[in-house]
């Protein structure tokens, strides 16, 4: 089942009348999701993401705009008409039913030609405990469960009356970060099995990241860039992209372009010939540094940090806006860590010019 | 810990409070054993210099005194009757009121009203709504007014003598029930309705994408949900139930009955304020005990019946 959003707004009216501000949540979101992919949803606090999902459930009326599964506009469906399946930020288990109950749940509910026998219901509770692993755990109460445990009850009841589309509201954040890993691939794992269309919300980049056939980035309610995952991350639209995908961040440094060629500080770091001279922010990212002696940024070098097969090499630049300007690096490459500077090779692809007032994308042609 | 050279002053910060405890909750509970226990005490003789033997006569006659038998009847059917219908009308109104947004303050005042308002006031309010006996000289008879009975004339009834010369047992009682279900609501109401917005919101949340019905959500969800407030306000009712004895005064006045049948609706606390006044301290404090005892065993049941349907 293909979800389709068209120009999908939610303004909240202000709650004093003082202020008079009111909130746009979601402004003008249009995209369609493909049928069967998992699309992760991504921003930062505060940005819409549970809102956008909450509309596409139908808890919230959207302002404006239209919501379509497949072809069938249910903008104004009722929650319960939709088919959908919501696993909340807090699961929201019910208390006083154990795991068994709490998955048959949905399935009692179903009336008319839906109607299911005992045997049926139990076979499909069966079922979708079975497909998360905690059929063990039938007999329990939600209090008796860990966080993860918790987590994959909330899927399989929603997912045991077979939902057209499944939403996940930050489904991993209140887990460690060890069972984390381990549920997000299980997400992945039961999102394949099934088939089902799956949007999932985080504002856990990695997460979003790792799992994502196709990841959302928001930011203040409007959306700033749809696409794979690593095209996203090796072609961000603006500077906000950019800086938030990616863990060490991206280097951010101030400069300019003069003469098509790119400047920081007085150093000429890269050749962009057909840009127009503007002030630029420079984004660079960690992996796309290298320590060269003939290399044509200079940093002040402060240390380097080895972990394992990578090293980072950790220097600091009067113009860069992270307190910290790295290099993620093969172990294997030597630096001299008593000298004061380090010299630096830039890697064209993994080098973003930004536009300074509007911190757009400056794109120029790689040689 | 308090170090022991400054013990003294803790005992004396805290000597207030134990003063009156030992003067008001502890003596007198010692003091009702002991009358309880002296074979046919009162205080009047005591203080003439009579002494009293000790043993359980005083039990025994409160056993024995068959109007004893009446009172706790009576008691019995006024606590199993309204404990039931004020708790599940109380959570009636409780869903409703929390259900709407308009006009919720006002009405939850309007509901809490009767809980700030003497219970002897409403007590008469009451004896007027269910009767006022009059004479009429032309036909020669006791006549009657009320707006219940007014409104049962209306619908083409025949109006009923409630609490009156020549009215029944049960028609008693059932102005009883009406008074005390009314008097026990907006105590039930306000714990109800404090449980019921402490429930998370995104329950119902969960129970809507589920498409579950308005009434399985009210039994499987928002009942459970409130079991622990549910089962409070049954054991404090059953409880209250026990001590029932100044609602009946309020419509019936002291006599704790029609003026034809003066006692029939005595209950347990009625009876003990009987013996006291007639100084048979020792027959009211063996009335108390054995009131103690059936209200402990009763909480007791309640609790473990309880115990079963309340969640977490
Ligand atoms: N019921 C509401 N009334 C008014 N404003 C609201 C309401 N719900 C959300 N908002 C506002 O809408 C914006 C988006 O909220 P939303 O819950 O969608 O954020 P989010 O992206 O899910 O954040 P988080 O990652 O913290 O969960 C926020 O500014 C929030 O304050
Ligand atoms: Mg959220």
């Amino acid at each position: 089942m293909k979800v389709v959003l068209e120009n999908l707004t939610k303004i909240f009216p202000s709650r004093d009348k003082k202020s008079g501000k009111e909130v746009v949540a979601v402004n003008d979101f249009t995209f369609e999701i493909p049928d069967g992919q998992l699309v992760g949803l991504l921003g930062p606090s505060g940005c819409g993401k549970s809102t956008t999902l909450y509309m596409i459930s139908g808890l919230q009326k959207p302002t404006s705009g239209k919501i379509y599964f497949g072809d069938d506009d249910v903008t104004e469906l009722s929650t319960e008409n939709r088919g959908i399946g919501l696993v909340f930020q807090n699961y929201a288990l019910y208390p006083h039913m154990t795991v068994m109950q709490n998955i048959l749940f949905p399935l009692q509910n179903l009336t008319g030609k839906d109607k299911l026998t005992k045997q049926e219901m139990l076979d499909r509770a069966y079922n979708a405990a079975r497909l998360v692993q905690i059929d063990e755990l039938m007999d329990r109460k939600p209090s008796e469960l860990s966080g993860g445990q918790q987590q994959r009850v909330a899927i399989a009841r929603a997912l045991v009356k077979m939902p057209r589309v499944l939403l996940l509201d930050e489904p991993l954040s209140n887990l460690d970060a060890r069972l984390r890993l381990q549920t997000r691939e299980e997400i992945r794992r039961i999102q394949k099995e099934t088939g089902i269309t799956t949007i999932f919300v985080t504002h856990d980049q990695e997460e979003a990241m790792s799992i994502s056939d196709v990841i959302v980035v928001m930011k203040l309610g409007v959306v700033q860039q749809i696409g794979k995952p690593q095209d996203v991350y090796d072609d961000p639209k603006n500077l906000f992209v950019a800086t938030f995908l990616g863990t060490p961040p991206i280097n951010v440094l101030e400069g300019k372009v003069e003469g098509g060629k790119v400047y920081i500080g007085d150093e000429a770091v890269m050749d962009v010939a057909g840009v127009e001279d503007q002030n630029v922010y420079i984004g660079i990212r960690p992996e796309g540094i290298e320590p060269n002696p003939n290399g044509v940024l200079t940093c002040k070098l402060n240390n380097v940090e080895v972990m394992g097969r990578d090293a980072s090499v950790v220097s600091s630049h009067e113009a860069s806006r992270n307190p910290v300007v790295r290099a993620i690096i093969s172990s294997d490459i030597q630096v001299d860590t008593t000298a004061d500077t380090v010299k630096y090779n830039i890697k064209p692809h993994k080098f973003f010019l930004f536009n300074k007032e509007t911190e757009e994308r400056v794109y120029f042609e790689v040689k | 810990m308090v170090d022991s050279k400054h013990q003294w002053k803790a005992w004396l910060y805290l000597s207030p409070a134990i003063i009156l405890l030992l003067v008001f909750t502890v003596w007198p509970i010692f003091n009702t054993l002991r009358m309880a226990f002296l074979n046919g005490y009162g205080n009047m003789a005591a203080m003439g210099g009579a002494t009293f033997q000790f043993g359980i006569e005083n039990f025994l006659k409160v056993i024995e005194y068959d109007k004893f038998l009446d009172c706790l009847k009576t008691t019995a059917i006024l606590c199993v009757a309204t404990v039931p219908i004020s708790t599940t009308l109380a959570l009636l109104i409780a869903v409703a009121l929390n259900s709407i947004k308009p006009l919720q303050k006002t009405l939850q005042t309007i509901f809490f009203l009767p809980y700030v308002t003497n219970s002897i006031a409403i007590g008469m309010v009451f004896a007027t709504m269910f009767n006022i006996v009059g004479y009429n000289p032309v036909e020669k008879v006791a006549d009657t007014w009320g707006i219940i009975n007014n409104v049962i004339q209306f619908f083409g009834g025949e109006g009923i003598s409630w609490i009156n010369q020549g009215s029944t047992y049960t028609a008693n009682i059932a102005v009883m029930i009406v008074y005390i279900v009314w008097n026990a609501l907006p105590f039930k109401i306000l714990i109800l309705l404090g449980g019921l917005q402490s429930i998370n919101k995104q329950y119902y949340d969960a129970a809507k994408v589920d498409g579950t019905p308005k009434a399985r959500v009210l039994t499987r969800i928002t009942i459970p949900l409130l079991s622990p407030m549910l089962a409070y306000v049954i054991i404090t009712g059953f409880i209250g139930g026990f001590k029932e004895y100044s609602s009946i005064v309020g419509i019936f006045g002291e006599k704790m009955g029609p003026p034809d049948d003066a006692g029939r609706l005595n209950t347990m606390v009625g009876f003990v304020y009987d013996a006291l006044e007639k100084d048979r301290q020792g027959l009211a404090s063996a009335g108390a005990l054995i009131l103690f005892v059936i209200i402990l065993v009763v909480t007791l049941f309640n609790n473990k019946v309880i115990k079963k349907h309340v969640h977490y």
